[in-house]
C-alpha cells in the first residue's frame, strides 16, 4: 500500500471526519432522487477512505499528525492525534463502510424499506463519529464522539418503527447511554482529578498518580471496562442482541464496521494510553478482569448455541469474540495487545461476511430462523460458501485472518503464565465450530422441507448482486489478510515498544 | 454626582421606580415597551457593575451616605454581581418574549399590572443580592415573593388551578419568610446588629442555643424559598400554572437568588468557625442527594411537560446545595456555575414550553407528538437545552456537572466521594429519562392525524428562545471566562468565611 493523497496528514485527518458531514447534507438534498443520493453516499465513502489511508501512511512512516480544535477549559480540549491503533481502526471502519454502503443500497432496495434518506443520513453521522473516536487525542474527545455514535445509530436500530424495534431501541440506548454517563464519565473525571490531564499518552498517565493505591485502580479499571458498554463485556451485553431488530446493514455496521469496534478499540486504547501496559502488568490489577473476560467468552458462546435466529446467534458470537479483545488488553503484554488489535481487524472482516450473508438469505428467501434454512444451501450456494469462509475465520482456522489473533492471544496467555485462559480459548473455538458451522451444514445437507423429490435440483435463487458481492469481498479479505499479517504487526509494534 | 459611584444601587432602584411609573402608563403595548426598555437599561447597568466588581473584588455602597451600623449598606461581591447580571440578563430576554405570550394568556385589562408586578419582582430579586443588611434581605425577599404570588395567580385565565397554586405558594412562602425573620430576630437579640459584616464579627466564637436556633430558622426559611427538598411542595404547581413568561423568569432567577442568599448567610454571616455548620453541611449533602434523585424520578412520570421541568428544577437545586455542602472553593464555584447554567437551560426549556403552549394551548405530552416535524425550530431548541440539562459535552450543563464531580472527587466528605459522584450521574441518567420521553414524542412518534394545524409563531417568541439556546452552547464551548469568574467569586466568599469580614 503506497497510496496517499497529496495533502498534509493533519488536513486529511480533519477532512476525513468532515466529508461524511458534507455527505450528510448531500444526502438530504438528493432525497428525491435515489440514484443521485446513493452516488453521493458512495463518493463520500470512497473519499473518506482515501483520506484515512493518507493518514494511515503518515502514521506508518512514523508521523503522529495532531490537531487541536479548541479548548473548553484548561486541560479539556477537543483534539485529535493519529497513532497506530487509531489509524488501524479508522482504516477498518472507513474501508468496511464502503462495502457496507454498497450492501446497504442493495439491501434497502431489495427489501423496499421506508425512510431511506434518513437512514443514510444517520449512517453518515455515525461514520464521522467513528473516525472521531479513532483519532481522539484525549478522553473528552473520545467520550464526545462515543456519545454521538450512540445517538446517531439509535434511529438506525429503530428503523422499522414497530413496537419490537422500539423496545429493542430503548434497551440499546438505555444501556449504552447509561453505562457511558454512569460509569465512563466519572472514570474520565476521576482520571482528570488524579492526573490533571485527559490526554492519551503512550505508556499511560495513571502509573505515576499518587492516589492510585488500594482498591482505586481496580475500581477505576472496572469503571472504564464496563463504562465502555460498546465493548459488550458481560453483563453489559444485552444491548447487542436487542439491536438485531435493525435491518441487516445496520447490524453489519454495529458488529463489524464501527460500534462494537469503537468499544473494544476504546478498551485497548485506555489500557495502552491511560493505564499503560507496563503499569497494568506490574500492578496485577487485571486478574479479576481476565476472569470476567474469560467467563464472558464462554457464557456468550454457550448462549449462542441455543439461539435459533441466525442474527441473534451471530450477536452472541460477537459478544464472545469481543471479549477476546478485552482479554488481550487485560493480558497486558506484547502478545496480548497485538492479539487484541489484530482481532479487531480479523473479527471485523469475518463477522461482516456472516452478517451480510444472513441479510442476503433474508432478502432472497425471507428466512431468519436457522431451522427454516434447511436446504437453502442448494438454492443459494454462493451465499453459503461465503458464510463458511467467514465462519472459519471467526473460528480461527488457517488460512483465514481470524486465526492469527487467536494464536497471539494463546501465546500471550502462556507468556503471562495463565494457562486456564489457554483452555478457555480452545473450548471457545470448539464451541464456535458447533454454532457457526452447524447452520451451513444443515443448509447444504438437510433435505428441503416439504420437497417430495429430494433428487430434484432446486433453482438457483441468489440474493441481489449488490448484497452478494460485498459478502464475497470481505470473505476474500479474510483470506488476504492472513498473508499480510506480518506488516500489520509491524505497523502496530510502536504500541508495545516499551512493554515486554 | 458620579454615576459610576451609584452603580451598586441603580439595578435595584431603576426597576422599582419604573414599576410605579408602569402602572400609570396605558395598558398593553406601551406598558410592555416600558418594561422592556427598563430591563435592558438595568442589564446594561449590571454589566458595568460586574466589570467594576471584577476589578475591585467587593463594592460597598452606603445608602444615603449613612455608614454601616446606622444605615443600610449595599455590599456586592463577585458572585453577587454574577447573579445580578444573570437576573437582569434573563429579564432582558423574558420581557421581549413576554409580549405575545402575555397577550395570549393574560386579560388585556391586567397587562399593565402584570408588567408592573414583573418589575417589582425584578427589583426585589436585585435587592436581595445587592444588600449587605440582613433585615434588608428579608424586605426584598418579601417584595419579590409577594409580587410572585400575584404573578402566579394571573395564570388563572388559562387554568383555574393557578389560584390554588398561588395560594399554596403564598402560605408556604409566608411560612418561609416568617422562619427567616424569626431567625433574624434571634440573631439580633444575640448580637444587636443586622449588618452582615457586623453580624459576622460578633457571631465569631459565639455558640449558644439562641444563635443555633437562629441559624436553624434562617436555613429552613431560605430552604423553603429555594425549594430545598423536601420543602419544595409549592414549586411544581406554581411553575406549572403560572403564565409562561412568569415561569421562565421565576425558574431561572427566583430560586437562584435564594441560593445566593443562602451562600451569603452561610459563608459571610456565620462562617466556618461556627460549630453548627458541619450539621448544616451534612444536611445539605443528604437533602441535596435525595432531592436530586427523588425529584428526577418524579419528573419521569409526569405527563405535563411544564410540571416535569418544574420537578427537574427541584432536582437541580440539589446540585447547587451539594456544591455548597462541600465547603471548598471548587464546590462553591461549581454551585455558582450551576446557578448560572441552570438559569440558561431552564429559561430556554420553559421558553420552548411557552411557544408550544402559545401554539396549541397545552403543555401535556400529547401536544408534543411529532413536534420535530411540525415545529422543528422549537423542538430543536428544546432538545439542545434538554441535552444541556442532562449534561452532554459542549453544553453549559456539562461544564457545571464536570466541575461538581471534580469538586466531589477532591473534597473530603462525610459521604464517600465516589458515592456522591454516582448519585450525580444517576440523577443525570434520570434526566435522560424524562428529556428522552419528550424527545421520543417529538421525533419518533408521528403526529396525530387530527392534530390542529400549527399557527404562525411570532418571531418575538422564537428569537429569545434561540438566543437562550445559543447561550447554552456558547458556555459549553467557551467556559473559561465564566468559570474563572465563578472561581474568583468563590475564593472571595470563602475568604470572608474564614476570616473576619474579609480581613484575615
Amino acid at each position: 500500500m503506497t497510496f496517499a493523497l497529496p495533502i498534509a496528514p493533519e488536513q486529511a485527518l480533519l477532512f476525513s471526519m468532515l466529508i461524511p458531514l458534507i455527505g450528510f447534507f448531500g444526502i438530504m438534498m438528493f432525497s428525491k432522487s435515489p440514484n443521485a443520493r446513493e452516488g453521493v453516499i458512495l463518493t463520500g465513502a470512497v473519499i473518506t477512505f482515501a483520506l484515512v489511508l493518507t493518514v494511515f501512511q503518515a502514521v506508518a512512516a512514523g508521523e503522529r499528525p495532531s490537531v487541536t480544535l479548541f479548548e473548553v477549559l484548561p486541560g479539556l480540549s477537543i483534539s485529535f492525534t493519529a497513532e497506530p491503533l487509531g489509524a488501524l481502526f479508522a482504516v477498518i471502519a472507513s474501508g468496511l463502510f464502503i462495502v457496507n454502503s454498497v450492501y446497504a443500497i442493495g439491501y434497502m432496495r431489495g427489501n423496499k424499506e421506508q425512510h431511506q434518506t434518513r437512514f443514510y443520513m444517520c449512517f453518515a453521522i455515525a461514520i464521522s463519529a467513528a473516525l472521531g473516536i479513532a483519532f481522539a487525542g484525549n478522553l473528552l474527545t473520545f467520550f464526545t464522539f462515543y456519545e454521538v455514535l450512540t445517538l446517531s445509530t439509535f434511529p438506525l436500530v429503530t428503523h422499522k418503527r414497530d413496537d419490537k424495534a422500539r423496545a429493542g431501541g430503548r434497551i440499546y440506548l438505555g444501556i449504552l447511554i447509561g453505562t457511558s454517563i454512569g460509569l465512563l464519565l466519572p472514570a474520565i473525571i476521576w482520571t482528570y482529578v488524579m492526573t490533571g490531564t485527559t490526554d492519551f499518552v503512550l505508556g499511560g498517565i495513571l502509573g505515576d498518580a499518587a492516589d492510585m493505591r488500594g482498591w482505586v485502580p481496580v475500581i477505576l479499571l472496572g469503571l472504564y471496562l464496563f463504562g465502555i458498554g460498546k465493548a459488550a463485556l458481560m453483563p453489559i451485553h444485552p444491548w447487542l442482541p436487542n439491536a438485531m431488530v435493525a435491518p441487516t446493514p445496520v447490524s453489519a455496521f454495529l458488529h463489524a464496521v464501527a460500534v462494537v469496534k469503537a468499544g473494544v478499540f476504546g478498551v485497548l486504547k485506555i489500557s495502552i494510553y491511560i493505564f499503560g501496559i507496563d503499569y497494568l502488568s506490574e500492578s496485577g490489577i487485571t486478574d479479576l478482569f481476565l476472569w470476567i473476560a474469560g467467563a464472558s467468552i464462554l457464557i456468550a458462546s454457550a448462549i449462542a448455541m441455543t439461539q435459533d435466529n441466525l442474527k441473534a446467534r451471530l450477536a452472541y458470537s460477537t459478544v464472545s469474540q469481543l471479549s477476546y479483545i478485552t482479554l488481550g488488553a487485560m493480558l497486558a503484554n506484547r502478545l496480548g495487545v497485538i492479539g487484541g488489535a489484530t482481532q479487531i481487524a480479523g473479527h471485523a472482516l469475518g463477522k461482516m461476511t456472516l452478517f451480510m450473508c444472513a441479510g442476503a438469505i433474508y432478502t432472497a428467501a425471507h428466512k431468519s430462523l436457522i431451522s427454516e434454512m434447511r436446504g437453502t444451501g442448494r438454492s443459494m450456494p454462493w451465499t453459503w460458501t461465503a458464510y463458511i469462509i467467514g465462519a472459519c475465520s471467526i473460528i480461527g482456522l488457517p488460512p483465514m485472518a481470524g486465526s492469527w489473533p487467536k494464536f497471539y492471544l494463546m501465546l500471550g496467555a502462556v507468556d503471562r503464565g495463565t494457562l486456564f485462559l489457554l483452555v478457555v480459548l480452545i473450548i471457545s473455538s470448539l464451541m464456535n465450530i458447533v454454532y457457526l458451522l452447524a447452520p451451513a451444514v444443515r443448509a447444504f445437507m438437510d433435505p428441503v422441507p416439504g420437497a417430495s423429490a429430494p433428487a430434484a435440483v432446486p433453482r438457483i435463487q441468489e440474493a441481489p448482486l449488490l448484497c452478494l458481492i460485498p459478502a464475497w469481498f470481505t470473505a476474500m479479505g479474510t483470506l488476504i489478510l492472513f498473508f499480510y499479517m506480518a506488516p500489520l504487526v509491524e505497523f502496530l509494534s510502536p504500541l508495545v515498544g516499551r512493554a515486554q | 454626582m458620579n454615576l459610576a459611584d451609584q452603580l451598586p444601587v441603580l439595578p435595584v432602584i431603576i426597576p422599582l421606580i419604573a414599576a410605579a411609573i408602569g402602572i400609570l402608563l396605558p395598558k398593553g403595548r406601551i406598558a410592555w415597551a416600558w418594561a422592556t426598555v427598563v430591563s435592558w437599561v438595568t442589564f446594561g447597568v449590571t454589566l458595568m457593575l460586574l466589570e467594576q466588581v471584577s476589578l475591585a473584588e467587593t463594592v460597598i455602597y452606603d445608602m444615603g451616605g449613612w455608614t454601616a451600623p446606622l444605615g443600610i449598606s449595599y455590599r456586592i461581591d463577585l458572585i453577587g454581581a454574577i447573579v445580578m447580571t444573570l437576573v437582569a440578563g434573563v429579564a432582558a430576554f423574558v420581557f421581549p418574549y413576554a409580549k405575545e405570550s402575555v397577550a395570549k394568556e393574560i386579560p388585556h385589562a391586567q397587562s399593565g399590572y402584570f408588567y408592573a408586578m414583573m418589575l417589582v419582582c425584578f427589583a426585589g430579586l436585585m435587592g436581595v443580592v445587592a444588600t449587605g443588611d440582613a433585615f434588608n434581605v428579608f424586605v426584598f425577599l418579601e417584595i419579590s415573593s409577594l409580587s410572585t404570588y400575584a404573578l402566579v395567580a394571573m395564570g388563572a385565565r388559562a387554568d383555574r388551578r393557578a389560584l390554588t397554586a398561588a395560594f399554596t405558594y403564598l402560605v408556604l412562602g409566608t411560612i418561609g419568610a416568617t422562619f427567616f425573620v424569626i431567625g433574624l430576630g434571634l440573631l439580633y437579640q444575640a448580637t444587636g446588629t443586622l449588618n452582615m459584616l457586623d453580624l459576622h464579627e460578633r457571631l465569631a466564637g459565639q455558640d449558644n442555643k439562641v444563635v443555633r436556633a437562629g441559624f436553624a430558622f434562617i436555613v429552613t426559611g431560605l430552604g423553603l424559598k429555594l425549594a430545598m427538598f423536601p420543602l419544595h411542595r409549592w414549586l411544581p404547581d406554581a411553575y406549572t400554572y403560572a403564565p409562561s413568561a412568569v415561569t421562565v423568569f421565576l425558574a431561572s432567577t427566583a430560586t437562584k437568588v435564594a441560593v445566593y442568599a443562602m451562600l451569603r448567610f452561610i459563608f459571610t454571616v456565620f462562617g466556618f468557625t461556627f460549630a453548627f455548620m458541619d450539621v448544616a453541611f451534612l444536611l445539605f449533602i443528604l437533602l441535596g442527594l435525595t432531592g436530586m434523585v427523588v425529584a428526577s424520578l418524579v419528573a419521569i412520570f409526569r405527563n405535563d411537560v411544564k410540571q416535569m421541568l418544574a420537578f427537574s428544577s427541584v432536582a437541580q437545586v440539589g446540585y447547587m446545595l451539594l456544591g455548597i455542602s462541600f465547603a471548598t472553593v471548587e464546590g462553591v464555584s461549581a454551585a455558582v456555575m450551576h446557578v448560572f447554567n441552570h438559569a440558561l437551560m431552564k429559561a430556554a426549556l420553559f421558553m420552548a414550553v411557552g411557544v408550544v403552549f402559545y401554539a396549541f394551548g397545552s403543555h401535556q405530552m400529547s401536544a408534543y407528538r411529532g413536534l420535530g416535524k411540525r415545529m422543528p425550530f422549537t423542538a430543536g431548541c428544546f432538545i439542545v437545552a434538554g441535552l444541556s440539562l442532562i449534561g452532554v459535552p459542549f453544553t453549559a450543563g456539562f461544564i457545571s456537572k464536570y466541575l461538581l464531580i471534580e469538586a466531589a472527587f477532591s473534597a473530603t466528605l462525610a459521604v464517600p466521594s465516589l458515592l456522591i459522584v454516582f448519585m450525580i450521574v444517576a440523577s443525570s441518567l434520570l434526566a435522560v429519562g424524562y428529556i428522552g420521553r419528550v424527545a421520543y414524542e417529538m421525533f419518533l412518534a408521528d403526529p396525530a392525524p387530527d392534530a390542529a394545524p400549527v399557527p404562525k409563531i411570532p418571531l418575538s417568541l422564537l428569537i429569545p428562545l434561540g438566543l437562550m439556546t445559543a447561550a447554552n452552547i456558547y458556555i459549553g464551548l467557551d467556559a473559561e471566562g465564566m468559570t474563572g469568574l465563578a472561581r474568583a467569586g468563590a475564593e472571595t466568599l470563602m475568604r470572608t468565611g474564614l476570616g473576619f469580614g474579609g480581613v484575615e
